[in-house]
């Protein structure tokens, strides 16, 4: 059961700087003027074939239609990313939330105390810095991509066929 | 629950007869171990159901994960151009670990093609079309893995093993029939 509700449409999204490799950090404020998506998990190496991450970085082209910049986050270490993202080939920046552990997920009211780890939450904010959408999904469900998309497309007000 | 958002239709491969009471639909990767193993699972449900049931499937390939994915997606689509989808579909799951470019030319000539015009329409960006629309089409139904299944147009959210995906599909041929 997901005991946390994520932050409304229209509040401000929650700044941070987080590690996104060993030597680099990613900070919300340098990205607006874009969409961002965030994509909160709770922890790298699981899965693969039905993997969040995975299809997530399969539509990366769609995401890029809207210019949005895509952000995976979760509590482990940019070395433990590090490896995450060569053994599934990914193209998008994972941010460790990893000291203060799992300080951003509390500001975006996704981080389950119980086991340490952030929720399956996504958010889509808009180039303002402002939350356009919000989900949480049980634990263990991936959510799939299509409110993202969806809410990728109210902003831009377009939708684009392939 | 997920539904299918675009619906079956001439575009789609399917087997079986267009008027059976159930259609399962599968979200599928040529590469995927799980879509090996439901690849098995679905030939027992279609030998036992026979006319009853329509089987459909749709590329999902996750590319980045499964470096053959995308080639052997469009190698069906090219034998597909060819009338011979469903004999490449059956190859290449059976094949799993054998799907590098040469292997697909293989099959193709053992299915007697016509190999130039496979190779050539393997490239050719009407496969590729089809590929991406399938994908697509998945996303925007709630497709996040593979393999995923839809009954009767409802994302089928049990495990695929052999009893559940059975029982889902016996549930709804027995809604239909009342």
């Amino acid at each position: 059961m997901s005991t946390n509700t994520p932050l409304a449409s229209g509040a401000e999204a929650p700044g941070f700087k987080l590690r996104d490799t060993p030597d680099q950090d990613v900070s919300l404020k340098e990205l607006r003027g874009r969409p961002v998506v965030l994509m909160f998990y709770p922890a790298d190496f699981s899965p693969i074939c039905g993997s969040e991450v995975s299809l997530f970085n399969e539509i990366l082209p769609e995401l890029q239609k809207h210019a949005a910049q895509l952000l995976g986050i979760s509590v482990d270490s940019a070395w433990c990313h590090l490896a995450f993202a060569r053994e599934n080939n990914l193209r998008f920046p994972l941010l460790a939330d990893f000291h203060p552990k799992g300080e951003v997920a509390r500001r975006y009211q996704s981080y389950r105390e119980s086991e340490g780890e952030a929720e399956r939450a996504l958010y889509v904010i808009d180039k303002d810095g402002l939350i356009a959408w919000s989900y949480i999904s049980p634990v263990g469900v991936n959510p799939g991509a299509e409110g993202v998309l969806k809410a990728l497309e109210g902003l831009s007000g377009k939708v684009y066929e392939d | 629950m997920s539904e299918l958002v675009m619906p079956v239709g001439v575009r789609d491969h399917a087997q079986g007869s267009a008027y059976a009471p159930v259609t399962l639909l599968e979200y599928g990767d040529y590469e995927c171990p799980y879509c090996g193993q439901a690849y098995v699972i679905v030939k027992r449900l279609q030998a036992e159901l026979g006319d009853e049931l329509r089987f459909v499937f749709r590329n999902f390939p996750l590319a980045q994960v499964h470096p053959h994915a995308l080639r052997a997606a469009l190698a069906a689509e090219a034998a597909g151009f060819q009338g011979a989808f469903w004999p490449m579909h059956d190859v290449l799951f059976e094949h799993q670990g054998a799907l590098g470019t040469d292997h697909l030319v293989t099959y193709a000539t053992l299915l007697e093609l016509d190999v130039e015009r496979f190779i050539h329409d393997t490239e050719s960006g009407k496969a590729e079309r089809r590929v991406r629309e399938d994908f697509m089409s998945g996303v925007r139904s709630g497709v996040n893995g593979t393999p995923t299944f839809f009954v009767n147009d409802h994302r089928h959210d049990q495990w695929y093993q052999y009893g559940a995906l059975r029982e889902a599909v016996y549930a709804a041929a027995g809604v239909m029939r009342s």
